[in-house]
């Protein structure tokens, strides 16, 4: 094979010095570096890539660009590469895609002889029936399909995602694009610059020692100018609402979606030249001119020997020149601005003659076409824009509907010289970037996050855009003959005339119906010349029949990217080590991780009811309430009535939303005379929150209650059983365990196995006698294990969630969500006892007005089949004949009674104790069951729960020091390999952590010095966070042991209500320092972290990872890296050690590290 | 994705945000019908154009909040 490399060419990309070697089909080539992988086959002299989609017909070259929909190729593991555009690099393998047995003798080629077969709907019309023989036709056409080959081995990358915050995004970096960066960059704005290509330039880099000229001034203002960030092969995939767009990175097949928040939107992406369709332009050696200068003047590959053109503007007659000079022999050009035409290219497999229209035939194994272009507007359709054809032009250019974040530069705004184009894109990058500045400064002058006044935008007028000309342009689409329209599909025009005939006469149907513009090109090349062949078979214009929709996104990206690194935030006990060591059976239960049995649920629910056992019932929610007015809120949230607990008491309680279905359940016991702690179910903590908040902030704005969420500042513990009484007395100092002192129902406060404030409640969800124990978290795990090593003579034993779901079946306790469901009102679970119309409202108390009016809906019901043995799976119905009148919502078999147990939905005149209903089992057996008298099968009357025994309490044993333990551990994998290490997360979460709520804008505010937004260092080194509206949070070092009192007086300030609640343990914190922190950041927070937006002291709450983390940006002043930023970050305790993966993933790229503890000193000076 | 602007905040990413419901006032629970209660819990305007919107700022201030959105082009602004 002769080599096609030219001598050195002005604007060559490649580097001659160096050679590289791969394959292609099994044969070595070389390259150079910045050859394309196409374009290295073509130097070699490869004209054929692929076989066509339908028809199998060879392929070649045609763009020479990414967009070329022949060169698509298998690289190594890597399917559907775009050849000419991925650069060939050492060692690869390419080889061509869906051909069999070889390239060369392709025997799906048949299907060019059956072509007139394979009509257009083809599929639809022959493998619609008969519908059995699908599975059949689905194996054989999956043989002839489009694609390459994926690996079962192919390495399992982590695409990460970013997020960006330019002012101004340039899709683009042709001279337009760039020259419109620079105005932009020079106005002060931040500027992303992305261009699809290997290097900025478009088709400049193509052109003269002018052109190369001007390339060459502009990228080195480029490279001068700091403030433009530019993507070199990169895309832009579409343009959202709220100018959020999502771009692709790409590096060697490797892709990373960049979310960019863009101020404007500057769309440059230049003109796509169109193919011509006529009889054979799909053979090897018929190309653009676009593809013909690129080749010559980019790659230095001579195209082919002798050649035709067919030009009707003035880069067909640039090819000419560069033809020339490339020692082509230029036997023809045909100039259609003079009528002239090529009416058939000639040849098999590849071209060997051009026939014209006046009948000449001229041998030629090169036929360069420039008939034309197609201005890609889809980033401004995505805008809302509607593109508008001008007949003069010969293309769709945009329509006048752009919002006030998109501006339109370079060829898709009009034609001119390249100074006229760089003049337009001049005063556009210098709107753009007036726009987006202004558009900046109105979003800083609302932060909380600032000091000061916000910045002044420079008050410039807007400054008015002249428009750029349209020049002339003969309207040329199709020629005398027919031809492939869409290269990518195999659709020719004689296709879309045969559908039009068939009634597909609308742009859109026909779009679906032929597959025009669905292929890879996904309309970039063939839309106009689609549209073009329709308006011609249909006798309309262009303009009637309009275009298909372009719709993100743009290129194709991988799913990979789109995925990115999953975050799917898992929360962790602080127990969950423990449950490890035993063997637990993990549940993931909404985000949590719980024990599900440690290996023998029934042997677990034995021990409890026989001695004693322990369950982590940690994501129980906890909500601390403090306020005068909390009573009457409890009212409000509950359908029983609260107004008479005492202090020290617990009340079980239920709440129902607004439309009477109960919603979630759980006790709330008086810890003092205005402070309450409530309990919810574990999957509704998030939303019982949520629900009081809505209550206080909307409904009820003047009362007096704050809301602090605990759940994991506790680590809760059940200890349940007959002997659990024996087990607490243990290790409990200051609390009297005995009957009379703190019996069934009771709230008690105390120390517990050497750990100061815990909460003990005597509740019983087992049924058994119970104490739940709610130890700050730290030392969750020294108090399980005290409880495990000092209850073994006692045969304690952890149980898990299938254990505790057993026992609270036989004793009858229904979980909201389990035994109800979205329709279930409170009289239909049963609890007519709790209920209190009488009191004047509560959530939810109309619709139960008028349901105990009404009598209507199932009932919660006991009930046992009659046969003991049989179990009947959970939701099976329960029938009369056909009619299904309830269901079995709960079942076990009970290792008490040695029989199942059931609860169950039952329409109401059904649920009368004794009724025998059938229970329909999903095998089509039917079983009698029965209809018990209570709910509970195991001691309905409660004597267990109240139990009281004989066995000593006590003495309390020595536990040993209690060991603190941080939410955060280091990772078992290595991380931070990489040199130099650019950013380092040190564990903060020892540190004091007082919340303060007061009214915002206040006294106390003024007392602490700091408001929300901001954070500031006291006279004692504490660093006080405006970390919410009427909302502060203090940090401390340990060390610093007054820290909780000196807060505590400095708000106590008279006439304001204030709470001071200590969330040392509900919170993981951790400090993410050194020069790539805010680059690590980037990757999983959304927020702008640069200097204006988020200031040294700014304090904010957002969602990092997917978890709701407050930030705080406090800089390290240290001497020897001056200005290291760096941020504390800080979530809900059982959420840190996700947090923590994921951010040291996020930072793996830059080398990160782990501090388990800081040295020297935590808080930052 | 649109960007919600937070009053207490500011402009943030509509994902960090739920969406409440249409401005609709709670009847007086002890006079309403349950035709008025239930069009209250049930039924929405979902009109084309300006609307009043509640909102809750989960992922930022924990703050309910007021604003208007226009339904066809999601341009948004504080609620007056």
């Amino acid at each position: 094979m002769t080599s096609h490399r030219l001598t050195r060419q002005q604007g060559e990309v490649i580097d001659r010095a160096r050679t590289i070697a791969f394959t292609w089909n099994g044969r070595n080539v070389t390259a150079h570096p910045g050859d394309t992988i196409v374009s290295a086959l073509a130097a070699a002299g490869e004209r054929v890539f692929s076989r066509s989609f339908k028809y199998h017909r060879p392929r070649g070259l045609l763009t020479a660009s990414y967009h070329d929909p022949g060169t698509i190729l298998q690289v190594d593991d890597e399917p559907n590469v775009r050849a000419a555009h991925r650069l060939a690099t050492p060692g690869i393998a390419v080889s061509s895609q869906n051909t069999w047995p070889s390239l060369k003798l392709d025997v799906k080629a048949v299907n060019q002889v059956v072509g007139r077969f394979l009509a257009p709907g083809f599929y639809y019309k022959t493998f619609i029936q008969p519908e059995r023989l699908w599975p059949v036709y689905e194996k054989v056409l999956a043989r002839f399909a489009h694609a390459g080959r994926i690996s079962g081995n192919a390495p399992h990358l982590q695409s990460h995602k970013r997020f960006a915050h330019p002012d101004v995004l340039v899709a683009g970096g042709g001279p337009a694009g760039i020259t419109a960066a620079l105005a932009a960059a020079r106005a002060g704005a931040r500027v992303m610059l992305v261009e699809e290509e290997h290097q900025l330039g478009g088709h400049l880099r193509w052109g003269g020692s002018a052109e190369l000229a001007r390339l060459a001034e502009l990228r080195a203002a480029v490279a001068a100018e700091p403030g433009i960030e530019v993507l070199f092969d990169s895309a832009v995939l579409g343009r959202y609402d709220g100018n959020w767009i999502a771009v692709v990175e790409r590096e060697h097949g490797h892709e990373r979606l960049v979310k960019a928040r863009a101020g404007t939107l500057v769309v440059a992406p230049g003109l796509i030249e169109r193919p011509y369709v006529f009889a054979g332009n799909d053979l090897p050696g018929v190309m653009l001119s676009t593809a013909a200068r690129r080749l010559i003047n980019l790659y230095a590959v001579r195209p082919g020997d002798r050649a035709v053109v067919l030009t009707a503007n003035a880069d067909g007659d640039a090819v000419v020149a560069d033809l020339r000079r490339a020692g082509v022999d230029v036997a023809r050009i045909v100039d259609a601005r003079r009528g002239e035409d090529v009416v058939r290219a000639h040849g098999r497999g590849r071209l060997r003659a051009v026939e014209l229209a006046d009948g000449r035939r001229i041998e030629a194994d090169l036929l360069v076409t420039a008939t034309g272009w197609t201005a890609p507007t889809a980033l401004v359709n995505q805008a809302g824009d509607r593109p508008v054809y001008v007949p003069r032009a010969a293309r769709f250019v945009p329509g006048r509907d752009l919002p006030e974040s998109v501006l339109v530069a370079g060829g898709l705004a009009g034609d001119g010289s390249l100074d006229e184009l760089c003049g337009h894109a001049d005063a556009v990058g210098g709107e753009a970037a007036r726009r987006a500045l202004a558009h900046r400064a109105r979003k800083l002058s609302v932060l909380p996050t600032r000091t000061g006044p916000a910045p002044e935008p420079a008050q410039r007028d807007a400054s008015p855009i002249a428009a750029l000309p349209l020049d002339e342009h003969p309207e040329l689409f199709r020629g005398r003959t027919h031809g492939i329209v869409d290269f990518s599909e195999d659709v020719s025009s004689a296709d879309i005339f045969t559908a039009a005939k068939e009634g597909y006469d609308s742009v859109e149907l026909l779009k679906r119906y032929t597959t025009a513009t669905m292929g890879p090109a996904q309309g970039k090349l063939e839309t106009v010349n689609t549209v073009e062949v329709l308006a011609e078979a249909t006798g309309s214009t262009i303009a009637e029949t309009g275009t298909t929709t372009w719709r993100p996104v743009h290129v194709p990206v991988t799913l990979g990217a789109l995925a990115g690194r999953i975050s799917e935030p898992v929360r962790r006990s602080p127990m969950q080590a423990a449950h490890e060591r035993l063997g637990a059976r993990p549940l993931v239960a909404g985000q949590w991780i719980r024990p599900d049995h440690y290996g023998d649920p029934v042997a677990e629910a034995r021990a409890v009811r026989e001695s004693v056992g322990i369950i982590d019932v940690t994501p129980i929610g906890k909500l601390d309430l403090r306020g005068p007015d909390v009573a009457q809120l409890l009212n409000l949230l509950y359908v029983n009535k609260w107004s008479k607990l005492a202090v020290g008491r617990v009340r079980y309680g239920v709440m129902c939303a607004e439309d009477g279905v109960v919603f979630d359940d759980g006790v709330t016991g008086r810890l003092g005379e205005d402070h309450y702690l409530m309990s919810t179910t574990s999957s509704g903590a998030a939303a019982v929150w949520e629900w009081v908040e809505n209550w206080l902030q909307t409904e009820r704005p003047q009362w007096k209650v704050h809301v602090t969420p605990l759940t994991t500042a506790y680590a809760s513990i059940n200890v349940a059983g007959p002997r659990s009484r024996e087990l607490v007395g243990r290790l409990v100092e200051d609390v009297d365990l005995a009957e009379d002192a703190f019996g069934y129902m009771n709230v008690r406060t105390g120390r517990l196995a050497g750990v100061d404030g815990c909460v003990l409640w005597r509740i019983g969800f087992t049924g058994e006698l119970s104490y739940e124990l709610h130890v700050p978290a730290g030392y969750g795990l020294h108090v399980w294990e005290a409880l495990l090593e000092h209850g073994a003579d006692l045969g304690v034993r952890p149980f898990g969630v299938e254990a505790q779901r057993i026992l609270r079946l036989e004793k009858g306790h229904f979980i909201v969500g389990q035994d109800t469901d979205g329709l279930t009102r409170a009289f239909s679970a049963g609890l007519d006892w709790a209920v209190k119309l009488d009191k004047d409202d509560f959530a939810g108390r109309p619709e139960l007005v008028w349901q105990e009016k009404s009598g209507g809906g199932p009932r919660l019901v006991g009930l046992q089949p009659v046969d003991g043995s049989v179990v009947p799976p959970e939701a099976s119905q329960i029938v009369i004949d056909e009619r299904i009148v309830g269901r079995v919502t709960s079942s076990r078999m009970s290792p008490t009674l040695r029989r199942s147990v059931c609860l169950a939905q039952l329409d109401a005149p059904l649920a009368v104790p004794g009724t025998e209903v059938t229970v329909l089992l999903p095998d089509g057996r039917r079983v009698p069951a029965r209809v018990t008298e209570h709910h509970a099968h195991v001691d309905p009357e409660g004597n267990r729960l109240r139990g009281t025994s004989d066995e000593p309490v006590g003495p309390v044993r020595e536990t040993g020091t209690a060991t603190l333990r941080s939410p955060l551990e280091a990772p078992t994998r290595a991380v931070g390999s990489a040199a130099p290490c650019e950013a380092t997360v040190t564990d903060l979460s020892h540190l004091t952590k007082v919340h303060v709520r007061a009214p915002h804008g206040g006294a106390v505010g003024a007392a602490l010095g700091i408001a929300f937004g901001r954070a500031v260092r006291d006279e004692h080194g504490a660093l006080v966070v405006g970390s919410g509206p009427g909302e502060w949070l203090v940090l401390a070092e340990p060390t610093d042991v007054g820290a909780a009192e000196r807060v505590a007086a400095k708000v106590d300030v008279p006439d304001e209500f204030v709470s001071v609640v200590d969330l040392t343990h509900g919170r993981a914190m951790l400090r993410i320092a050194g020069p790539r922190a805010a680059d690590v950041l980037a990757k999983v927070c959304a927020i702008d972290l640069s200097d204006d937006v988020t200031p040294d002291g700014a304090a904010l709450r957002t969602s990092i990872a997917k978890v709701v983390t407050d930030l705080v940006r406090t800089d390290l002043a240290r001497t020897d890296l001056p200005g290291e930023r760096g941020f504390v970050l800080h979530c809900e305790r059982s959420s840190g050690q996700y947090l923590l993966d994921a951010l040291l993933d996020a930072g793996e790229e830059f080398g990160i590290q782990f501090d388990s503890r800081s040295d020297d000193g935590a808080l930052p000076e | 994705m649109i960007e919600l602007p937070c009053p207490w905040c500011g402009p943030r990413g509509v994902s960090e945000f739920r969406y409440v419901g249409e401005g609709a006032t709670r009847p007086d629970p002890a006079t309403a019908t349950p035709q008025e209660w239930r069009a209250y819990l049930y039924l929405h305007e979902n009109a084309r154009g300006w609307v009043r919107e509640n909102w809750y700022h989960t992922a930022g201030c924990r703050r309910f909040f007021k604003l208007e959105r226009e339904t066809e082009s999601n341009e948004t602004r504080a609620a007056t």
